[in-house]
Parts: C-alpha cells; sequence; structure tokens
C-alpha cells in the first residue's frame, strides 16, 4: 500500500466523512540525537460514523494495528479513544492514528468493530464492564476482567454514582449477584 | 471467592497472566476443538489505584505491574507523561534508558527459554540457562541497585548515571553472552527432541496473527515486520540501526510454529547484545533528567495540560500507556496495556487441533507473563466425563510425550 502523509490522511478523512471530523492535530516527535521524527495523529469524530471511518481506515492500509480503546469519564459524557497504528514495517513511516468520541451517557451505545478488527475482542468486553458501554453487535459472553459475582450496574472506572468507589469502604451496602 | 480477594477490584491492567488463569478445552480424543479463555483472576485494580497518586508515584506503581518488564511499564509511562506535559528528555538519559530495556530483554528472553526448556522435560537446561541469567541480573543490580524493579526511570530522565568504572563490567558480561550463546543455540535449535516438539506445534497463520493485532516476538514468528524499535523510533533507537527479526533470517522460511518463536527471541538476544555495544560507543555526555528536584517537577506537571501516549517494545511486544494530565495533581486518565492482552487470543488459532500434551509448550511459546495454568478443565466428548487436569498432571503428560518421541 502507498504511503500517505498524515496531512493527507485527514483531508482524506474530512473529505470522506464531511462534518464527522470535529477536530484534528498532528503531533510531530523527535528522539535521539539525530533528531528523527515520527507522526502522531489526534482525530476527534461522531461517535456514530466509527465503524465507517475504521472501515476507510482498512481500505487505507489492510490490516491497521489496533492497540487498545482508553476511556475516560467526563461528566455529561464518556469519552473513548481507540488507538490505532498504520504502515508498521518501515522505519519512521509508522503513524499512531487516536479516534477520540464523545458519548453521551444518556445513549451509551457503540457499534462493534470486531468484524472488521477481530483483535479488538478484549478490548471491547473490557469498556463494556468497566464503563458500561453497550457494545453493539458483540456477543454477550461473561465478564472478562472483573469477578463472575461482580455487583450488576456498577462500573468500576465511571467516576460518577455508578462508579465502584462506594465499594472500597462500604462493601456491604453492595448488592450482590447471586 | 471470598471478600478479601477482591476489596479493590478495578482495573483494566491486564498482568495477570503469570497469575491465575483458567482455560477451557473441548477434547475429542486427544485433539483439542475448543478453547474458551477465562482471565481475570487476578485482577489488582492498578488503575483504580493510579486516581490517588501524582505521577511520580504512579512510575512505582507501573514498576510493578509486572515483575519481568519492570523497565517496560515505567519506560512507556513515563514517555506518554513527557508527552503529554511536552518535557524534552535529555540524550544520556535517553541512551541509559535503553541499555537498561535491552538488558532486561536479555534476562526475559534467557528465562523464557527456561520455562519452555522446562515445559518439555528438559530440567538441566533450565538450570543452566537460568544460571546464565545471574549474570545479567547481577549487572542490572550494579547499575540500577535492584535486580528486577529498577527504580530506575524518572519523568524527565533517569535517575542514576552510568559511570566509566561500570562500563568495563557491561562489556564483560555481554562477552559473556556472546561466548555462551553458541551453546544456547545448538541447544535448542539443532536438538533433534526440540525441533520434534516444536516444529508445526502452535502454528498461527500470518493472517491470524494481523487480524488479531498480535504483537511482539509471537507476531514476529509469523512473518510479520512489527518492531516498534524500528518503526516507530523512541529514545535512542531512532540513532540506532534496529531491524525487526523474523525466523527467515535464519532459515529461509516462516511456519510461525513454537521453532520459529525460540529462533526470533534467540536472534533477539544477538540483537539486544549489539544495540548495548552501540548505544556504550555513542553515547553522550551531560544531564541524566531534566528536573533533578521533584517537587518543582511535580509542581511543573501540576500545570501542565494535554495527553499523551507511550510506546515502547517489551520483551514481549508492544507496551502501550495513555496519560491525560489536566491541571491537578492527579493525572485524570492513566490507562496502561501489556502485551500480552493482544497475544491472549492467538491461543485459539494455536492450540485447536493440538494435543493435550501440547498445551504447556503452546502456551507458553507467546511467553505470556509465565504460563501458569493452575485449572484445566477438560471435557471428554466421547464419555461427557469432566475431568480437571493440574498444572502438574498437564506437565508430567508433556514430559511423557518428549520420552515417548526422543531418537
Amino acid at each position: 500500500m502507498e504511503y500517505i502523509k498524515p496531512g493527507k490522511i485527514i483531508e482524506l478523512f474530512e473529505e470522506k466523512f464531511d462534518g464527522s471530523v470535529i477536530n484534528s492535530k498532528i503531533e510531530i516527535k523527535t528522539a535521539g540525537l539525530k533528531k528523527n521524527s515520527y507522526n502522531v495523529i489526534w482525530l476527534q469524530i461522531n461517535p456514530e460514523d466509527l465503524k465507517n471511518i475504521v472501515k476507510f481506515l482498512c481500505s487505507i492500509t489492510p490490516f491497521p494495528h489496533f492497540a487498545m480503546i482508553s476511556g475516560n469519564d467526563i461528566g455529561e459524557n464518556i469519552e473513548l479513544i481507540y488507538h490505532f497504528s498504520i504502515y508498521y514495517g518501515e522505519r519512521f513511516k509508522e503513524t499512531s492514528i487516536s479516534l477520540v468520541m464523545h458519548l453521551s451517557k444518556k445513549n451509551l451505545k457503540i457499534l462493534t468493530i470486531t468484524d472488521l478488527i477481530p483483535g479488538a475482542q478484549t478490548a471491547e468486553r473490557e469498556i463494556k464492564e468497566m464503563f458500561g458501554v453497550i457494545v453493539e453487535g458483540l456477543p454477550d459472553l461473561a465478564n472478562i476482567f472483573l469477578p463472575k459475582d461482580f455487583p450488576k450496574g456498577v462500573y468500576p472506572l465511571r467516576k460518577d454514582e455508578k462508579g465502584a468507589a462506594k465499594m472500597v469502604n462500604k462493601e456491604e451496602e453492595v448488592k450482590k449477584v447471586e | 471467592m471470598n471478600k478479601e480477594s477482591y476489596s479493590i477490584p478495578i482495573g483494566p491492567v491486564h498482568p495477570s497472566l503469570k497469575e491465575p488463569m483458567t482455560f477451557n478445552f473441548e477434547i475429542y480424543g486427544e485433539r483439542i476443538e475448543k478453547v474458551n479463555l477465562a482471565p481475570g483472576d487476578n485482577h489488582r485494580g492498578i488503575e483504580f489505584m493510579g486516581r490517588q497518586r501524582n505521577p511520580i508515584q504512579i512510575i512505582y506503581l507501573a514498576e510493578r505491574i509486572c515483575g519481568i518488564c519492570s523497565a517496560s511499564h515505567p519506560f512507556a509511562f513515563c514517555r506518554a507523561v513527557e508527552n503529554a506535559a511536552g518535557i524534552e528528555v535529555p540524550e544520556r538519559a535517553q541512551y541509559i534508558r535503553v541499555i537498561i530495556a535491552e538488558l532486561e530483554r536479555i534476562h526475559s528472553h534467557i528465562l523464557w527459554a527456561g520455562v519452555a526448556a522446562h515445559e518439555l522435560g528438559f530440567d538441566s537446561v533450565l538450570y543452566l540457562s537460568w544460571r546464565a541469567r545471574e549474570k545479567v541480573l547481577d549487572l542490572l543490580e550494579d547499575l540500577t541497585g535492584n535486580r528486577i524493579n529498577y527504580g530506575i526511570f524518572m519523568i524527565g530522565g533517569v535517575r542514576r548515571d552510568i559511570s566509566e568504572e561500570q562500563i568495563p563490567r557491561i562489556r564483560e558480561t555481554l562477552e559473556y553472552y556472546k561466548d555462551i550463546y553458541g551453546k544456547i543455540e545448538d541447544i535448542f535449535l539443532n536438538d533433534p527432541t526440540i525441533a520434534l516438539r516444536t516444529k508445526n506445534v502452535g502454528v498461527l497463520t500470518k493472517e491470524d496473527a494481523l487480524r488479531l493485532c498480535a504483537v511482539g516476538p509471537t507476531t514476529r514468528a509469523s512473518g510479520i515486520n512489527k518492531d516498534i524499535r524500528q518503526d516507530q523510533p523512541y529514545s535512542a533507537y531512532a540513532d540506532l540501526e534496529v531491524k525487526a527479526i523474523t525466523p527467515d533470517v535464519l532459515t529461509g522460511e516462516v511456519n510461525g510454529d513454537v521453532y520459529d518463536r525460540i529462533i526470533v527471541r534467540l536472534l533477539e538476544l544477538v540483537q539486544s547484545i549489539q544495540i548495548i555495544e552501540q548505544c556504550l560507543d555513542n553515547m553522550p555526555s551531560g544531564e541524566i533528567v531534566v528536573e533533578k528536584k521533584l517537587v518543582k517537577l511535580l509542581n511543573q506537571l501540576k500545570k501542565a495540560k494535554g495527553e499523551g501516549i507511550g510506546r515502547h517494545e517489551a520483551p514481549r511486544g508492544e507496551v502501550i500507556h495513555y496519560v491525560k494530565l489536566n491541571e491537578s495533581e492527579l493525572p485524570e486518565v492513566w490507562k496502561a496495556r501489556a502485551p500480552t492482552y493482544n497475544n491472549l487470543m492467538t491461543w485459539v488459532p494455536m492450540l485447536i487441533g493440538q494435543q493435550i500434551a501440547d498445551i504447556p509448550i503452546v502456551i507458553a511459546s507467546i511467553d505470556p507473563c509465565i504460563a501458569c495454568m493452575d485449572r484445566v478443565t477438560i471435557l471428554n466428548k466421547a464419555n461427557g466425563q469432566k475431568d480437571t487436569l493440574t498444572k502438574k498432571d498437564l506437565h508430567e503428560l508433556s514430559v511423557q510425550k518428549t520420552r515417548r518421541i526422543a531418537p
């Protein structure tokens, strides 16, 4: 596959997904004595378009490397960041792409990308458990990291009343599932 | 499960494969037909704990995510914070970081070689290889003060310099490994029994490795040219010529089996020695840390706003940390991901179709922070009976198979 420069990648995304790319920035990082550099791209996108954007990413480069999903509770919304990298295999060419999304807590739903990238399954199961995000299309499997008898409706990494802070000191108040 | 075991049961760090991990296999006769993985038995909630700590305290917490990768996690974490706060690391510190990380790779790969030999029933090789590993641990103790959990990483640099007097000792240790490398290679690559037990066992095809986003030696043994030190060079790696190692360098072909994973790890030993030598030759002089006073550094981080990713090629593959700083004492988000997290799913295609006696070596072949299978449930389709095999039983089966096929 042909190498596309980071600025051009953002242009391609903006062109293809008109209005969906809310914010974008490119960071150039240098290292060592010779100060060679590599690029990091941050894109804030509309969560509804995630699947199409990942599909488009797969068309730019056949197998984008999926690293992880990080999440953050920011009050009204949950921020999810999908970390990818593309063009691995050549020196200084690998470009990190992070897709930032804000999901409203009233409608915590996102489409699965496991049909495009099967390696994302563990990460999707993790955000489901830790943030209570409903991943549509993901088979309903048992908890991957939390114990089987973990209380329902408690999402450990949330910072609101659904979080696990109350379990630290007042564990007896949290009902256990049978 | 009793209450004490999960008083803080949260945190998506996944270092736990060294600890309990349950596999459910469905077998037909001797053949594995279905694999179910059930991790999470030992989730320690490290990210949750990180919420009450400032960035400098988190370095030491990150170091304890894994006992073997104890340079990799702080390396990635420090890079994430530096990227978020816009801190430039002095060049000398970048070189010291790489030296420590590569010494760690040497000890980790030798440890893995010992474990693999043990799983096959060659316990004398286990003792000999772990004896050889002592030398690099002693060197690490000399350089950092600790054999593991080095405590040398600091945001903006490292905490200890490498003095002129220590350099001959590093070179001497590297010479020692160059001397014994021939023996290690001979044992693992030329022994007919090891070849019989590992060739065409636990095959991971190139396509599966790409689809499952595998990392580290597991993916390189399947012929994928993926190594962060090569693709996105950071620290001193940006000055050094590092090339991802695939098994065809040695044999001219890629099978993606356990044998190929042995080749990749052994060749990486040589590569690490070369990297350290290059670092010693080209090491610049100068400061080793941006800010010596920790209070001042904390104040600087308290005012910082931004987000950053830190990646590092650990012995087992890509470690990635994400940090968000938001003008407060504690970081707003800290997310860590260990390499085995991505390699977890590759066990399924590797194990299907294999025999029960091959389970230990296949599981060990991705180098999960140690393959400790406390409990394996086996459902025998022929009579519908459920048996539980302990690690001891499985090990015994594996040793018996080696004896059976040894020429």
